[in-house]
């Protein structure tokens, strides 16, 4: 077990590595220019150069990257905004803040978001879908299913607005979303993350509704089950203690994948919520050509996504006692 | 269904005589990589599959190749068709070295060897006709037969007891056997000298495993294809086997051969301990024997456990570790596949202390399952 | 001995002594394509401690029997007419839980694949622990005890450590044999063994045939051993049915039906089956053709369209009147019983010796 984690956490780190040098190729392949962005109207071909100079904009690429990896190792003092301390991705060109504390910042809010969500989702997805598996055939999965279908193909812009209208704006049962620290005032926390985690959840817990009764399905057919049912075990006991195990393989897989992405920062949910979480730095880092910004949210995304693969197929291990982690 | 075989006259004179060396391999080795380790993958280990065996198989020879799974039987069907690379050895096929050749220098022979498989269901393109299917050997090698690839695929269709009407349906609208027989057709498009069939009838049914053995067997004999028939079932293979000058039968066990001879020598007389447990594993039906009759009785003998891993495979002999004779020279010296006397010649045997060359009951039968002895010792008390 | 009674028709009065008796037994599954109708009025009785192969291709029907006896069909697209009667109590409308307590405990199932038949999240150990848990109130030490013992018996070495271990630890031979464990466990008197060995080697094959027939002798259960290989069955059963389509065309004990086998399939049956001691040149006579549909299964006798013998008979009975099996020795053809005895003895008889 440790030297799987020792030795994926190494390949994450390499993955992370050409991750890193990719966007910054990528960054200078672009065809505009961050420091006339923050140059202003007033633009002088000497304030321009000026700007280019601080940055480091003036520098070869690559030791402007070497500057990068030195500085996130190991901190540094050279930046007119102040101190940097490791892991340092430097101040942003847009706000001037310093990178770390920004993602430090929002993540609170991506985090609450997606684990309240992540909770919702799987209990309400796994839930149907097994009582749909244990009903098979009659009116309860075939409601289950069409429901699930239906709400899976709507979408968050769609489903947002709708239930901020009903349950907001026009009956006032809820407060607008919004996200208040939860060391603070639970109770605010919570309240202000209902809608967004019901809305998210709704559309995540229909894929799980239909992927966990499809799963089970197909393990109830499995010869082992049979061979249970054979021994006289009871059809529930059969169905939990055979059937379910089997079928959480490709449910924590796909499990992984969402959670590793949420964690990214769910783009759409923040906008459409007015959420400030990591979703919405990703696509300012973008819009204002800010490098350091899109560097440190494009590495923690990854981290989180690569995180997430580790702790998925360590999963496996305890799922299924044939897979072994070397 | 009767198999009236329609076919063409050979459409180039056989320049091959029956006899001669087509198929030559020596030494042939292949080990697949286990990987593993830390922290970096690397290979920890060696998968056997086949370690070190000689054969030949003649112009027209009919040759089989029978052991139980694991032994590497099918390993080396692949690597003689060139589908797997070999660690070592030689291949020589008619004189000509292919074991490394490049799939240019290959492309001449390899219409000349032509495998079949044993899944009929996976080995064929669902998606493709089975007109696409036959012909695609001909495509792929640009071979243009007189009067046109589908004249020649209509013609094989004919060969292998298929309707040629059902050229342009779909694998699936066919059953095992049916398949199986487009398989056969695919293999005979390019008129290959060698045909290496790899358990052809282990995934039939009993009724239809006949007729697909019968084919076989007919296609072998009247277009005088050399076959490599690979199969677990000794009945099966004992049955295709035959051939009025030439008729042999290896036995394989852990990546090597152990037994190699004559039919009859290797199923009457056989002298390596594993031959005759496998034959006298086989159960048997005796039909039609009349209330008086006396049936002559198969010596039994029970082997115990499975066979061993081939990543670390027992030293000397391989068999040493559930053979009831072993000693201590099995364990330290690697039995040469010889000619023992009496044997018939061309019967090699690869055992220090080889059996008795037959296979009727013994006074006391060998009962090495230790489960087994402890049960019958019980029921006789 | 086992007692047979007429094929299809009026139910007939089960034999008294029978232990399990299966009375003109229909099962069809609803399908995309239609209605199969897997077993088509198969009726037949079982002895203790007798052992009955049920021999048979793909498709014949010989699972599904098996599977309905314990009710392990899919209750959600199968119909099941007829009875089953085990000991006197009918199963096909037994409910699920009187079921339950058979299940494992009175009739036991081993499969044909036990790498996919045993599941691979639970040791090999509490596998076989679980049905006796239930079915003998026995605490978890007791079972784990028991399962240990039952290792021991069907000749896992170091059982205390092996039990232990997960399915896919053990190798295809051992698999198998734990399998037998875990059937044997509460001592069934029925034992069902579904080609218990066709995935297995020959030489792991024949040391689990005797291992079956030893055991069988100890713990007394009647068995019905279900395989396509009539060398097999030559080996393991008393008595012989032989199944095609979906109903049986052939039942006597071992020794009646390979002394002298009467009905066509039969004869096609030995006549592909390569031997070890027949003449190796003379070709294998395959049976024609290939086993019917069963969504449009043939009219009159099932087997008609693949059989050479019908003009025997004559006119259109073979296509139009449905053989019946007579009870005993018997089998489903229209030939006449002096018939079937010269063709056999002057016809198929000097192929197969």
């Amino acid at each position: 077990m440790l030297r799987f984690l020792v030795r994926r956490s190494l390949g994450a780190v390499v993955i992370l590595f050409l991750l890193s040098i990719v966007t910054f190729l990528l960054f200078f392949g672009m065809p505009r220019d961050p420091a006339l962005l923050m140059c202003g109207k007033t633009c002088t071909p000497a304030n321009l150069e000026n700007l280019h100079r601080v940055l480091g904009l003036d520098k070869p690429i690559p030791e402007q990257y070497w500057i990068f990896l030195t500085n996130l190792v190991s901190g540094s003092d050279g930046f007119a905004q102040g101190p940097c301390p490791a892991p340092c991705f430097g101040y942003s060109y847009h706000s001037n803040e310093q990178v770390w504390g920004t993602l430090m910042d929002r993540l609170p809010t991506t985090v609450s978001l997606t684990l309240g969500g992540a909770v919702f989702f799987l209990v309400i997805g796994l839930g149907t879908g097994l009582i749909a598996a244990w009903k098979r055939g009659t009116l309860i999965d075939k409601t289950f299913t069409g429901g699930a279908m239906v709400i899976s193909s709507m979408q968050i812009y769609f489903l947002g607005p709708l239930a901020l209208a009903i349950l907001v704006y026009q009956t006032q049962i809820f407060d607008k979303p919004a996200y208040h620290d939860f060391t603070a005032n639970p109770a605010a926390w919570f309240g202000g993350l209902i809608i967004p985690w019901v809305v998210l959840s709704t559309i995540f817990a229909s894929q799980y509704t239909r992927m966990s009764r499809s799963s089970m399905i197909e393990q109830l057919q499995e010869e082992h089950v049979r061979t249970a049912r054979a021994k006289g075990m009871s059809r529930r006991y059969v169905f939990f203690r055979y059937a379910w195990r089997g079928s959480l393989i490709p449910i924590v897989t796909i499990f992984g994948i969402d959670l590793g992405s949420l964690l990214g920062g769910a783009i759409i949910t923040e906008y459409t919520f007015g959420l400030p979480g990591l979703g919405r730095l990703a696509v300012e880092s973008v819009f204002f050509s800010d490098l350091p910004l899109l560097l440190g949210v494009m590495l923690f995304s990854a981290t989180m996504i690569l995180l997430c693969n580790i702790v998925v197929d360590a999963a496996y291990a305890f799922i299924d006692p044939r897979v072994r982690l070397a | 269904m009767t198999e009236d075989l329609v076919l063409p006259a050979p459409r180039e004179a056989a320049t091959d005589a029956p006899g001669e060396p087509l198929l030559e391999v020596a030494g042939l080795v292949k080990h697949f990589p286990v990987k593993g380790g830390f922290p970096i993958r690397r290979t920890v280990g060696q998968v056997q599959a086949v370690d070190g065996i000689d054969l030949t198989v003649h112009v027209g020879e009919s040759f089989g190749l029978v052991g139980e799974s694991g032994c590497g039987k099918s390993t080396t069907g692949r690597l003689i068709t060139k589908l797997l690379e070999p660690t070592g050895g030689r291949i020589a096929y008619r004189g000509k070295d292919i074991t490394h050749a490049t799939r240019r220098q290959l492309a001449p022979i390899r219409s000349e060897i032509q495998m079949i498989f044993q899944d009929p269901y996976s080995s064929l393109n669902p998606r493709q006709t089975v007109g696409k299917i036959i012909s695609g050997p001909m495509e792929i090698n640009r071979i243009e037969p007189e009067g046109g690839r589908e004249k020649r695929v209509r013609e094989l269709l004919e060969i292998v007891g298929l309707n040629p009407e059902h050229y342009n349906r779909f694998p699936h609208e066919f059953s095992g056997g049916q398949r199986q027989r487009i398989g056969v057709a695919r293999a005979l498009s390019l008129d290959p000298k060698l045909i290496v069939a790899d358990e052809p009838v282990s995934a039939l049914d009993v009724s239809i495993q006949a007729q697909v053995v019968n084919l076989l067997q007919k296609v072998q004999q009247e277009l005088g294809i050399a076959f490599l028939f690979i199969a677990h079932d000794l009945a099966v293979v004992r049955h295709f086997v035959v051939r009025h000058f030439s008729q042999r039968v290896a036995v394989m066990y852990l990546g090597k051969v152990i037994e190699v001879g004559d039919r009859d020598s290797i199923y009457t007389r056989p002298r390596h301990p594993y031959t005759h447990a496998l034959l006298s594993a086989v159960p048997e039906v005796n039909v039609g024997a009349e209330d008086d009759e006396e049936v002559p009785q198969r010596e039994r003998i029970r082997l115990a456990g499975d066979v061993p891993s081939p990543i670390s495979p027992p030293s000397g002999c391989r068999f040493r570790t559930r053979c009831w004779k072993a000693e201590d020279k099995c364990a330290a010296e690697e039995p040469p596949l010889i000619q023992l006397s009496g044997n018939h010649a061309g019967h090699l045997t690869a055992c220090h202390f080889p059996e008795e060359p037959t296979i009727e009951a013994r006074d006391e039968d060998i009962v090495l399952d230790p489960a087994l002895a402890a049960l019958e010792e019980d029921a006789d008390d | 001995m086992t007692t047979l009674t007429k094929e299809a028709g009026a139910p007939v009065p089960a034999g008294a002594d029978a232990f399990l008796s299966v009375r003109d037994l229909h099962v069809s599954f609803r399908t995309e394509d239609g209605v199969v109708r897997a077993v088509d009025g198969l009726s037949f009785d079982l002895e203790r401690g007798r052992t009955l192969g049920i021999v048979g291709e793909s498709g014949s029907g010989k699972s599904v029997t098996n599977l309905t006896i314990l009710g392990l069909h899919n209750p959600m697209f199968t119909t099941v007419e007829g009875e089953i009667l085990l000991e006197g109590q009918e199963l096909t409308t037994a409910r699920e839980s009187e079921l339950e307590k058979l299940r494992g405990n009175k009739v036991a199932m081993i499969f044909q694949d036990p790498l996919t038949a045993l599941s691979p999240y639970y040791t090999v150990g509490r596998q076989i622990a679980e049905p006796y848990m239930k079915h003998m109130r026995a605490s978890k030490k007791a079972a784990w005890e028991r399962a240990v013992e039952m290792l021991d018996k069907v000749g896992i070495p170091n059982p205390g450590q092996r039990a232990k271990d997960y399915p896919h630890q053990f190798s295809g031979g051992m698999r198998q044999r734990a399998m037998i464990a875990m059937a044997l466990v509460c001592d069934p008197d029925l034992l069902i063994a579904d080609e218990p060995t066709t995935a297995l080697d020959v030489t792991v094959q024949a040391q689990i045939l005797d291992l079956l027939k030893d055991l069988q002798q100890e713990f007394g259960s009647a068995i019905i051993f279900i395989t396509h290989d009539l060398g097999v069955i030559a080996d393991m059963a008393d008595d012989i049915m032989v199944m095609y389509a979906g109903g049986a065309v052939e039942r006597g004990t071992v020794h009646e039906v390979l002394r002298a086998p009467q009905h066509p399939y039969t004869w096609g049956l030995l006549n592909s089956m390569p031997r070890l001691d027949s003449d190796p040149h003379a070709p294998l006579a395959p049976i024609p053709g290939t086993p019917p549909s069963l969504l449009h299964p043939p009219s009159g006798c099932r087997f008609h369209p693949r059989c050479t013998f019908q003009d025997r008979v004559g006119g259109t009975r073979c296509v139009t009147e449905v053989p019946l099996l007579g009870p005993d020795r018997s089998s489903a053809c229209h030939l006449t019983a002096d018939q079937k005895r010269t063709i056999f003895e002057e016809e198929i008889r000097p192929r197969l010796r």
